[in-house]
């Protein structure tokens, strides 16, 4: 069957060409062409620019003919081109008027914002060729893939253990021994130490193309060359970096990203996309022209009455997420994320920004978090919102979330912070960050699963660094340690950085451990820095977003010196997934009260039922009591007791119904093997009535 | 640069030589040559791949069709690939259907 729209019906040129369809948007094969696709609410006039790959100048260069325009959308085939060896963009003409935030300039060259690959920037680090006008290239690809089956594993929010990863730093160091260091290759080769520690969800910080070398610059302090590392600056949405994949160079990053998904699923590990649609590549007034600036400026960006950038992300421009035309290309990119490249979740950078009206105003229903929190392709994926930006709009606990939005909880982590620091008055924060942080997440309507704890994430500190520096040391930044936060609630143990004082390093250890087994036995849904889990070190850089070295590589030989923390570690998550109780309560299956007459979850101190919440309490513990998925025959009783004064305390235990006796599963309080001990391997408590939870320490105790 | 394919049908077994450039522009024919064997049943799909220089996107596709379409009960193997070629098919990870052998 032929269709009648596969034939040119006009030329220009050497070029055959005919009408092209607006939808999809961006560049697609069609039976002996490529159809182009690209829209503006203001431009007047569009051409396509066509390169030979790499080339320097473009070999064509064919307007969009009016004829063929439908509403706003340009749109042509073009025949015989090889879409495998050439690149293109646009070029658009329309109004300059700084004030009506018009910037249209007819010898800018523009990448298609919906270009499905870069180019550009092939090969990570590789300086590129500054005089060259035409930096960012469009790229056309296959888009089939062999999935094997896979798709999506929709992982019920509540069993989900999130690990906080970036793609080259995972495996750049010489210590990962990986074929093709940094790449989306290499995550592959590490799959079997995923499983191992036990984590089912992998969060790569950004993956969408962007420019590491925007902000390049040397550092005077180390002289090293600074780069944009985290990637936090994107340049193409529907792009995945060409410099993270080891077959970048041979433009293979769309297959390497999927070939990963699918292997990742197939070992039970979802993946979320840490994506920036609060502000972009370009800058403010005085950035270059990459894509929106050129192709219509007033709809993409936020601009104020005068014309400038609003600067909501402290990045030099804002995003005009709730524009309906911008709101569309989020929802096409996020589409595309989760139906072709099968992605399970996406977190959202500065995402109160995502909230804002086209004036910086706040929102009470914002369309764009509505639009996605219902829209049938992304029913399914979590959302998760880093529910704060650069101007001061604080969400934390009021994200318009429509019962799907999670929120990275900011005041878990200072919560966790301050009570392992040993802090007054930090019983009372603990407590409600244990349960889910009820006081800022309804349990009913929004659920604890909206909570996302974390103690340490990419911003700030390592867990490592987190106790064993009072101070950042961010130096080879380059800016006189002025940048990074200064509120990181961290305590160096008794030395600042680096020492070979046994007891200060023991005491670190325990600190790690003690942060972690809070993080795994409290509702909500833990989320792990990468690297944490073998007390990686940043040497006291909390804010490494431009140290592309062995400050920000995971340094693979600590997993060998700290295998104690690993094994540790390890063994927390097993337990949390092997224990219903441990995680938040889903109402629409879970009936787990328990028989032996216990409360669900249950406060204490040192008394039995007495917890303290008193200004000089130092300590707490929880019991958690009822009936797991995997055990419904007998109750699971769990409890925690956690001690952050510099002194031993004893706890008095509860008494448990008969035939069953309390066991201790970990105590941070012991050197390894007896820190913890495999699932079913629980050890037995000699004294049934009491426990001494030793100084700085917790205790995890299950009843059998 | 050549490229030159050629296809020969030794009993169950199918002979497949490939060189210079395996891509968007090569693999079209590839694969209409391989459709002409659909129906048969293969034990082996021999690929000898010592003067390809080059494999792209559509260039692997060509071999995965050739697994899909013809050879799904077939070994599909992959002789004296060179490095470069033996790169882009680990990298990619579209490798997991094929034998690589440096020599039959």
């Amino acid at each position: 069957m032929i269709r009648v729209d596969t034939f040119a019906t006009d030329s220009f040129g050497d070029y055959d060409l005919r009408p092209g369809k607006p939808l999809p948007f961006g560049a697609t094969l069609v039976p002996g062409g490529v159809n182009f696709s690209v829209y503006s609410s203001h431009a007047k006039y569009c051409e396509l620019v066509l390169f030979n790959k790499h080339e320097f100048e473009p070999f064509a260069v064919i307007p969009f003919p009016d004829s063929y325009r439908i509403g706003n959308v340009f749109t042509m085939v073009v025949f015989d081109l090889d879409f495998e060896s050439i690149e293109y963009g646009f070029r658009m003409d329309g109004p300059f008027n700084f004030q009506e935030g018009h910037w249209f300039n007819k010898e800018k060259f523009l990448m298609d914002p919906y270009a499905k690959a870069c180019g550009g920037r092939d090969i990570w680090g590789v300086e590129p060729d500054w005089s060259n006008p035409y930096q960012f290239r469009s790229r056309i690809i296959m888009d089939d893939f062999d999935w094997e089956g896979d798709k999506p594993l929709e992982i019920p929010m509540r069993d989900l253990i999130i690990y906080e990863m970036h793609v080259r730093g995972f495996t750049k160091h010489a210590s990962a021994k990986v074929k093709y260091p940094g790449t989306f290759a290499a995550m592959r080769e590490k799959i079997p130490y995923l499983k191992e520690l036990g984590i089912n969800c992998a969060e790569l910080m950004p993956i969408y193309e962007f420019d590491e070398f925007e902000n390049s610059r040397i550092s005077e302090a180390s002289g090293e060359r600074l780069m944009n590392y985290w990637g936090y600056s994107t340049v193409g949405f529907f792009a995945p970096k060409a410099g993270y994949a080891a077959s970048g160079k041979y433009s293979m990053q769309v297959d390497e990203v999927k070939t990963l998904v699918k292997e990742l699923h197939k070992s039970g590990i979802e993946v979320i996309l840490d994506v920036v649609f609060n502000h972009t590549a370009e800058g403010n007034e005085k950035g270059p022209y990459i894509s929106f600036r050129g192709i219509d400026n007033k709809t993409y960006y936020m601009l104020t009455p005068e014309g400038y950038y609003f600067n909501f992300s402290g990045c030099g421009n804002t995003l005009n997420c709730n524009n309906p035309v911008v709101r569309s290309m989020i929802l096409d990119c996020l589409r595309y994320w989760a139906s072709e490249y099968h992605i399970d979740g996406f977190r959202f950078d500065l995402a109160t920004i995502l909230g804002r009206n086209q004036d910086g105003s706040p929102m009470h229903n914002p369309p764009l978090l509505e639009t996605l929190a219902f829209d049938p392709v992304l029913g399914k994926v979590k959302l998760i919102a880093e529910a704060w930006d650069a101007g001061g709009l604080y969400q934390v606990g009021s994200f318009p979330s429509w019962g799907r939005w999670a929120e990275w909880n900011g005041k878990y982590r200072d919560n966790v912070r301050k009570f392992i620091k040993g802090e007054t008055g930090q019983v009372a924060g603990l407590v409600q960050s244990i349960q889910g942080s009820p006081d800022l997440y309804d349990s009913y309507y929004r659920g604890t699963c909206a909570s996302i704890n974390f103690v340490t994430c990419h911003d700030g500190f390592t867990l490592m660094d987190l106790v064993s520096y009072d101070g950042k040391h961010n130096e080879a930044n380059g800016e006189g340690n002025s940048d990074g936060s200064n509120d990181n609630d961290s305590w160096n143990c008794g030395w600042e950085g680096e020492t070979d004082d046994h007891y200060v390093n023991r005491l670190r250890e325990k600190q790690i451990k003690n942060a972690l087994s809070i993080l795994l036995i409290s509702h909500g849904v833990p989320m792990i820095l990468s690297g944490d889990e073998f007390g990686n070190t940043q040497y006291g850089n909390n804010n490494a977003y431009c140290q592309d070295n062995e400050i920000s590589w995971l340094d693979w030989d600590q997993l060998k010196k700290n295998i104690e923390i690993f094994n540790f570690v390890k063994r927390v998550v097993a337990f949390r997934k092997a224990h219903t109780i441990l995680k938040s309560r889903d109402y629409a299956i879970d009936d787990r009260p328990g028989e032996s007459g216990y409360p669900e979850i249950s406060w204490h101190g040192t008394k039995a039922w007495q917890a303290d919440f008193s200004a000089d309490s130092r300590c707490i513990a929880v019991m958690f009591c009822g009936k797991s998925l995997s055990n419904t025959e007998k109750d699971d009783l769990i409890y925690i007791a956690i001690n952050s004064h510099w002194e031993a305390h004893e706890f008095e235990l509860l008494g448990l119904p008969a035939g069953l006796s309390w066991h201790v599963f970990a105590n941070t309080d012991m050197p390894s093997p007896e820190d913890i001990f495999d699932l079913g391997d629980e050890k037995l408590l000699a004294i049934q009535s009491a426990i001494t939870v030793g100084a700085r320490s917790l205790v995890i105790l299950k009843a059998k | 640069m050549e490229s030159l394919m050629t296809i020969e049908l030794a009993g169950n077994i199918l002979n497949v030589t490939l060189g210079g450039k395996l891509d968007a522009v090569r693999a079209p024919e590839l694969m209409e040559e391989l459709k002409k064997m659909s129906g048969q049943k293969l034990e082996k799909i021999i690929f000898y791949t010592a003067e390809l220089e080059y494999i792209s996107s559509a260039g692997l596709r060509a071999i995965i069709f050739a697994k899909q379409k013809i050879g799904l009960d077939s070994e599909i193997f992959f002789v004296g690939a060179q490095e470069a070629v033996l790169d882009v098919i680990n990298m990619s990870g579209l490798d997991n259907f094929l034998t690589i052998l440096d020599k039959v």
